[in-house]
C-alpha cells in the first residue's frame, strides 16, 4: 500500500482506497465526531483538575483523538484491548466511565473498573509491558478456540513510538508472529517520547519494522478517524480469521505535554505545533460534515452542549470521589486471603489506632 | 469566598514561583480560566481557576515563591464552598507564609527583567479545536522564541547572577546552556558594549507572511524564468483607456493581470494546486487572481475572484477596489485567501525583477518589473523603447519548463501587442 493511508484530508476532502475504505452512514460519522469532541473535552477537563490539585497526574491525549476513537470503534464487544496510560479515548469507546480514570489518576483506586466488563485492561504505566500481556491473552483466545479453528475474537495492544525501542515490545512482536497470535499492535506514533524525538527511536518508518518480524506493517494518518477505523477493522478481521498479527503505525502528534509533569516548551518549537494544528483530527470531520450536509451547526452546538454538561458532571464527580480506607491496599494483593498479608493488615490497623503523640 | 491554593502540579513538588498573574482583584473569572503562570523546578505551568466569581485577593506577587498548599487567589463566589479541599495541596506546608525571593543584582541596562513579564501584554486564550487549552500573552504566542534549554540548577544560577538565559550562547550538547556558559555570560557583562539589538516581534500579517513563505519555499521546487518585452502598444492602450474610463486606475498591472488570466485560461495547469500528500494536481475551474499588495501592516495577497469571467474594464475596477480595501484593512478574511494564481508588481519600487516565491497552494506567480526606456532593436536599428521585465516562478512538480516558458512568452506577446492578445 502507499506510504500513508488517508481517507479524509485535513481540509475535509474524502478520498478512497481500493483495499482499505469505509462505507459509513451520516449517523456513524456524527457518532465519531461526537466521540472525538467529548473525549477532547474529557481530556481538557481532567487536565484542569490536575492543575487545581484534584489529580496527581494526567497524561493528555490532545491531538490523538482520531487515532484512539478510530481504533476503539473498530473493536467488537468480544475483542480485548490493552492500553497504555494515555488511552482515555479507547476507554471511552469501551464504555469505561471516565470518572474511573479520574479515580485512578487521583490515586484513590488501583484500578477503578473491572477489565472483563469492558474488554479493556487496566492502564499499564510501565512502558510497553502491555504488548506482552496482549500477546499472552491473544494466545489464550487462540487456544480457547482451538489451534485449528479461527480465533473469532481479536486483541489489540496500544503503545507509542518510544515504546517501540523497548525490549518487551520487540519480544512481543516475535512471540505474536511465531505463534500467529490474533493480535493487532497499534502504535500511536505521536513523534515524541517525552522529550526524545522520533529520530532517536528509529532509522526507518516504524511500520516497516513489522517485515523483520514476519507480519504486515501498515501506516495510517492517525489524525484521520475514517482511515484509522478502516485499517484497524481490516487488521482485527485478519486476526479473528486466524491470519495472525499485524502492526499499525498511526502517524499523529501529541499536541500537549507528555504528562502534567512535563514542559514541552523546553524541547520543541512552536512552528511544529502550528503545522500539526492544521491537521486537527476534529476539524476535518467538522468540515466534511458541514460540506456534505451530514451534520449542521445545530448538531455541533448540541455536541458542544453535551461536552459542557459532561465536563461539569466529571468535575463534580471527581471532587466527590471517596478516599479509600487506609488499609484498602491489602485488599487486592491476592485473589484469596493470605496469612502474611492479613497479619500485616492487622499490624497496620493497630499502628493507625495507636496514639503516636 | 473560596481560596485556590498552590497545587502540586508535578508529582512531589514543594513550592513554585509566581511568574505572572493574568487577573486582578475585582475581575470576573470563570471556572478553568487561566489565572496565573507559575514556574516549578520542572516546568512553566499555567493554573486554571477552580471557581467562578470575582477575584477578591491575590495572595502572592510576581517573583514570590509559594509553598504547595499556600494561598494563591481568593474568589468571591455565589456557590457554597466545596465540602473538601483538593487532595493534592497542603502536605503540611499550608501554614507557611509565602517567602519573598531574594532580590537579584540589578539587571543590565536595556534588558528587561524576565520576571516582570511584558508590560501591558494582553492575555489570550490558546484554542485548539474549539477549546481553550491554555492562555497565553500576545508576546508568548507570537515571538516564538523557544525557551532556552538548561537544567534547573543552572537556571537558578542564572537568576542569581541576573543573566537572561535567552541571551546566553549554549555550548552543551543539544544546545543546552551549561553552568560555564552562564558564568561566561556573567563575566562578559562588564565588558559588553553599550546598546543592544532592537527586538521586533514577528506578529500579525508579518508572521503569516513569514510562515507562508517558509511553507512554500521549502516544499515547492521553484523555477524562475524571465523575459524582457517592449510595451509601447500597451502604454498607448492604457492612455486611451484612461480617457475613456477615467474612474478606473489604468496601471500596467491591469494589462499584465489580463494577460496572465488569458494564459491561465488557455493553460489550466498553471491555475492549479499540487497536493503532495494525496499525490494529485487539483486544476481549478475558475481563476482567482492573487495580488501582492504592500500595506502598512506588511505584505498581503488579496484575492480578486472569478477574473476569468471579467472584461478588461471590470478587471480594472475589481483590482482597484481590492487593493484599496487591502491597504485600508477592510477586506474580509475570506478575500485574503483562496487565490489560484498570483501577480506581483515590483516595478512600483523601481526594480526590474526578482525570484518571486509562490503563495502556498499555487503553482505560478508572475512578477512585473518597472517600465523603463531602454535601447531596443527594431527592424535592425537600435531605438529607444519602453521595456518591462517579466518574471515567472512556477512549481516544477506541476508546471514543467516547456509549459512555464510558453505561459511567460504568451504573457509577453500579449503586452507587446495587446490588441492581438485580447483577440485570444
Amino acid at each position: 500500500m502507499s506510504e500513508l493511508l488517508q481517507l479524509l484530508t485535513p481540509e475535509g476532502q474524502r478520498l478512497h482506497h481500493p483495499d482499505y475504505d469505509v462505507d459509513i452512514s451520516g449517523e456513524e460519522l456524527r457518532g465519531l465526531y461526537r466521540d472525538m469532541v467529548l473525549v477532547r473535552r474529557l481530556d481538557t477537563e481532567a487536565h484542569a483538575l490536575q492543575r487545581q490539585g484534584e489529580l496527581g497526574l494526567w497524561p493528555p491525549l490532545l491531538g490523538q483523538e482520531a487515532a484512539q476513537i478510530g481504533a476503539g470503534r473498530a473493536l467488537r464487544p468480544d475483542d480485548y484491548a490493552f492500553p497504555t496510560y494515555r488511552e482515555h479515548g479507547v476507554a471511552w469507546t469501551r464504555g469505561v466511565d471516565p470518572v474511573s480514570l479520574l479515580a485512578l489518576f487521583r490515586g484513590v483506586t488501583n484500578g477503578g473498573y473491572d477489565p472483563t466488563d469492558h474488554g479493556f485492561a487496566l492502564p499499564t504505566i510501565v512502558i510497553g509491558d502491555q504488548t506482552l500481556h496482549a500477546v499472552g491473552y491473544a494466545m489464550g483466545v487462540q487456544r480457547d478456540a482451538g489451534l485449528d479453528s479461527p480465533p473469532g475474537s481479536g486483541v489489540i495492544s496500544f503503545f507509542g513510538d518510544g515504546a517501540s525501542s523497548q525490549g518487551d515490545v520487540n519480544e512481543a512482536f516475535v512471540w505474536a508472529a511465531v505463534n500467529n497470535a490474533p493480535v493487532v499492535f497499534f502504535c500511536q506514533n505521536n513523534q515524541w517520547a517525552i522529550s526524545q524525538p522520533l529520530s532517536r527511536q528509529t532509522r526507518i518508518p516504524l511500520y516497516r519494522r513489522a517485515e523483520g518480524f514476519g507480519c504486515p506493517g501498515l501506516r495510517v494518518d492517525g489524525n484521520d478517524v475514517l482511515a484509522v477505523l478502516a485499517i484497524t477493522r481490516a487488521a482485527l478481521d485478519r486476526a479473528r480469521r486466524g491470519d495472525g498479527p499485524s502492526l499499525i503505525e498511526a502517524y499523529t502528534y501529541r499536541m500537549g505535554a507528555h504528562t502534567t509533569s512535563d514542559d514541552p516548551t523546553r524541547y520543541r518549537v512552536e512552528t511544529e505545533l502550528e503545522q500539526w494544528r492544521l491537521k486537527d483530527p476534529i476539524e476535518r470531520v467538522r468540515a466534511y460534515l458541514l460540506r456534505t450536509g451530514a451534520g449542521d451547526r445545530a448538531f455541533m452546538d448540541e455536541v458542544d452542549q453535551q461536552a459542557d454538561d459532561m465536563a461539569a458532571r466529571l468535575r463534580q464527580a471527581c471532587r466527590d470521589l471517596p478516599d479509600p480506607a487506609p488499609d484498602a491496599m491489602f485488599a487486592h494483593v491476592y485473589a484469596e486471603p493470605q496469612d502474611l498479608v492479613q497479619q500485616e493488615q492487622r499490624w497496620w490497623r493497630e499502628y493507625l489506632g495507636a496514639d503516636h503523640g | 469566598m473560596q481560596t485556590f491554593r498552590m497545587p502540586d502540579v508535578g508529582e512531589g513538588l514543594t513550592e513554585a514561583e509566581i511568574v505572572r498573574w493574568f487577573v486582578e482583584p475585582g475581575e470576573q473569572v470563570d471556572v478553568n480560566q487561566i489565572v496565573c503562570e507559575i514556574e516549578t523546578a520542572k516546568a512553566l505551568v499555567e493554573l486554571p481557576c477552580p471557581f467562578e466569581g470575582t477575584v477578591a485577593q491575590l495572595h502572592a506577587t510576581t517573583g514570590e515563591i509559594v509553598p504547595v498548599g499556600g494561598d494563591l487567589i481568593s474568589v468571591e463566589t455565589a456557590d457554597e464552598p466545596p465540602a473538601r479541599e483538593p487532595v493534592l495541596v497542603g502536605y503540611g506546608t499550608s501554614n507557611e507564609k509565602p517567602v519573598r525571593r531574594r532580590r537579584r543584582p540589578t539587571t543590565p541596562q536595556g534588558t528587561q527583567s524576565p520576571e516582570a513579564g511584558p508590560p501591558g501584554a494582553e492575555t489570550k486564550p490558546v484554542r485548539h479545536g474549539g477549546y481553550e487549552v491554555a492562555r497565553s500573552t500576545e508576546e508568548r504566542l507570537t515571538t516564538e522564541q523557544p525557551r532556552p534549554r538548561t537544567k534547573p540548577p543552572v537556571r537558578k544560577l542564572a537568576k542569581e547572577l541576573g543573566i537572561d538565559l535567552a541571551a546566553v550562547d549554549p555550548t552543551g550538547p543539544g544546545a543546552v546552556i551549561t553552568r560555564a556558559d552562564v558564568e561566561r555570560a556573567a563575566a562578559q557583562r562588564q565588558s559588553a558594549p553599550t546598546g543592544s539589538e532592537q527586538i521586533i516581534p514577528v506578529r500579525g500579517v508579518m508572521r503569516s507572511m513569514a510562515k507562508a513563505m517558509v511553507d512554500s519555499a521549502f516544499s515547492a521546487p521553484h523555477v524562475t524564468e524571465w523575459l524582457d518585452v517592449e510595451v509601447g502598444e500597451s502604454l498607448r492602450l492604457l492612455d486611451r483607456l484612461r480617457e475613456r474610463h477615467p474612474d478606473h486606475k489604468w496601471s500596467p498591472t491591469v494589462l499584465a493581470a489580463h494577460a496572465l488570466v488569458t494564459a491561465a485560461v488557455k493553460h489550466p495547469r498553471v491555475n492549479a494546486t499540487f497536493d503532495a500528500e494525496a499525490e494529485v494536481i487539483l486544476v481549478h475551474p475558475a481563476v482567482h487572481l492573487g495580488l501582492a499588495v504592500a500595506t502598512e501592516r506588511g505584505l498581503l495577497v488579496p484575492r480578486v475572484a472569478n477574473v476569468n469571467t471579467m472584461s478588461l474594464v471590470q478587471l480594472a475596477g475589481a483590482i482597484g477596489t481590492t487593493t484599496e480595501a487591502a491597504r485600508a484593512g477592510t477586506l474580509p478574511p475570506a478575500d485574503l485567501t483562496g487565490s489560484t494564481i498570483s501577480l506581483t508588481n515590483v516595478g512600483v519600487f523601481g526594480v526590474d525583477g526578482g525570484t518571486p516565491i509562490l503563495p502556498p497552494g499555487q503553482v505560478a506567480i508572475l512578477c512585473l518589473g518597472r517600465v523603463v526606456e531602454r535601447p531596443w532593436v527594431v527592424n535592425g536599428q537600435i531605438a529607444v523603447r519602453p521595456v518591462v521585465t517579466l518574471t515567472l516562478s512556477f512549481d516544477h512538480r506541476c508546471v514543467d519548463g516547456q509549459l512555464g516558458s510558453q505561459v511567460l512568452s504568451e504573457v509577453a506577446q500579449f503586452l507587446h501587442d495587446p490588441a492581438v492578445g485580447m483577440a485570444g
